[in-house]
């Protein structure tokens, strides 16, 4: 099972790739307002990371993510395994 | 400071749109003259942006039975259906469509929203998990927030990620409810229910099937997308409303699930609402008459669907994946869009604009539906100006 560090690099490089090359992505960044993703590429995004990590992620476990960190650590919680 | 702060981003997107003099939420139809036609600042204009799918709003015997109703039974029912509202047309709507479906059972809720408000939020509880597609309507997505079961979506049309999904709850108490559309309203294409049917029940789960916008308009019968695929047994349960081909309001639920009746005493969007007016009830009851014995209207729908289709595929638009009722052309960025149907109002063609995030992806859409009442000089009308428009703003032809 990957550690909670784990997933946020492997989020923090995702990210990288697909945002403008001069945001600021870390940790304590917020999905929706630092890095500017609206709803539907939050969902989109998040199908992503089920796909990658080998899990499902029900929705009402959502609400708590704001930040990279809270993200990782629901994927953390739901036992994401591998990075692909 | 204002409670309503939180919604400043939002009201920003809608003031950069406004500025440009464009703003589909101020569009008022003041006359219509017929089930496609209309008249917006004193300009008639041509809807290709409805769901009145068989074009029943001004059918006579519709009309007339309203008429009737209204006379004879009042303009409303007042209360709730557990309470004082449930009237004689009430219980015969629902015997009526539980024999159009071929079904034991039927409840009838006062919009389609809240049918599936209704049946979603309360057939999964606490320990249960709903699996939604992607791509759900707005009512999916309130029902399963309204409800207490955990809530899984899976990826658009695609059972084998619902399978997946599905293997991941192995050994997980508690029972799965998949929720399906028959087609999606904003790029008009079909759910694979046969192939979601199978998945489903070799998960010994359960399948709701929203046929909002397939009821009337699929199947030999207009039963929608199950009958089309021919797996009507393998849906438990069929949701769906009177606002699109029926042309009314109001929504349904049928089912041959035994003990279906309980739903009338644990359903709050079904018991603490009122009921549907007489006038509805009758309107709805004559519409489903009609639909169920005149296929002429499903396949004048599709002729037209398709001759649609096929003109703005021929022009060089991006559409959806689907000949439907519903025929979306897919556009590069928003400020074009909103250019786009501004220039087709002007032109006296009235469309839906949809803008991401409301669209599936990030492409802005301009959604069209077609009627069965529109005719081919309206809908190559209506090619001519989408094409005349798209070659000017770079849409095509580049």
């Amino acid at each position: 099972m990957l550690s909670e560090q784990d997933i946020v690099e492997v989020i923090v490089t995702h990210l990288r790739e697909r945002l403008p090359p001069d945001t600021a992505i870390g940790p304590q960044s917020t999905i929706m307002g630092d890095l500017g993703l609206d709803s539907l590429a939050v969902m989109n995004f998040v199908m992503w990371l089920e796909e990658n990590f080998d899990i499902s992620v029900p929705m009402d476990r959502l609400i708590e993510v704001e930040t990279v960190a809270d993200l990782a650590r629901v994927l953390h919680s739901l036992g994401a395994q591998k990075a692909s | 400071m204002s409670i309503l702060d939180k919604f400043a981003g939002i009201q920003h997107a809608h003031d950069a749109l406004t500025a440009l003099g464009i703003d589909p939420l101020a569009v008022e139809f003041d006359a219509m003259t017929s089930p496609c036609e209309g008249v917006i600042d004193g300009r008639k204009v041509l809807i290709l942006g409805s769901n009145n799918y068989l074009g029943l709003t001004y059918d006579p015997a519709v009309i007339d039975r309203g008429v009737d109703a209204l006379r004879a039974f009042g303009s409303g029912t007042t209360g709730s259906r557990i309470a004082n509202g449930t009237y004689r047309g009430h219980k015969e709507l629902e015997l009526r469509l539980a024999g159009f479906f071929g079904r034991r059972h039927a409840m009838i809720f006062s919009t389609g929203y809240q049918a599936n408000l209704a049946t979603i939020s309360t057939l999964a509880g606490k320990d249960d998990t709903i699996l939604i597609d992607a791509d759900s309507h707005a009512s999916i997505y309130d029902a399963c927030r309204m409800g207490n079961a955990q809530v899984i979506r899976f990826r658009h049309n695609d059972p084998a990620d619902l399978a997946k999904r599905l293997k991941r709850l192995d050994g997980q108490p508690g029972e799965k409810l998949i929720v399906i559309e028959g087609i999606y309203s904003m790029l008009g294409d079909r759910a694979p229910v046969a192939e979601i049917a199978a998945v489903t029940r070799a998960a010994g789960a359960t399948l709701l099937a929203d046929e909002a916008h397939s009821f009337g308009v699929l199947g030999r019968n207009g039963r929608g997308a199950a009958e089309e695929a021919g797996v009507e047994r393998d849906v438990d349960f069929v949701v769906g409303t009177f606002s699109k081909s029926l042309g009314g309001i109001g929504g349904f639920c049928v089912s041959d699930v035994p003990g279906f009746d309980i739903l009338r005493l644990v359903c709050r969007p079904y018991m603490f609402t009122a009921s549907l007016p007489p006038a509805v009830v009758a309107c709805t009851l004559a519409a489903l008459e009609r639909i169920a014995t005149d296929p002429s209207l499903r396949q004048r729908l599709a002729a037209n669907a398709e001759r649609f289709y096929r003109g703005l595929e021929a022009a060089g638009f991006a559409l959806g994946p689907q000949i439907s009722p519903i025929v979306s052309v897919r556009l590069s960025d928003v400020s074009m869009a909103a250019q786009f149907w501004k220039a087709l109002l002007e032109a006296g063609v009235y469309v839906n604009l949809a803008l991401p995030p409301a669209t599936p992806t990030s492409e802005p859409l301009l959604r069209t539906s077609v009627t069965a009442a529109h005719t081919s000089a309206q809908i190559d009308k209506a090619l001519g100006v989408f094409a005349d428009i798209g070659t000017r703003l770079g849409a095509i032809g580049t």
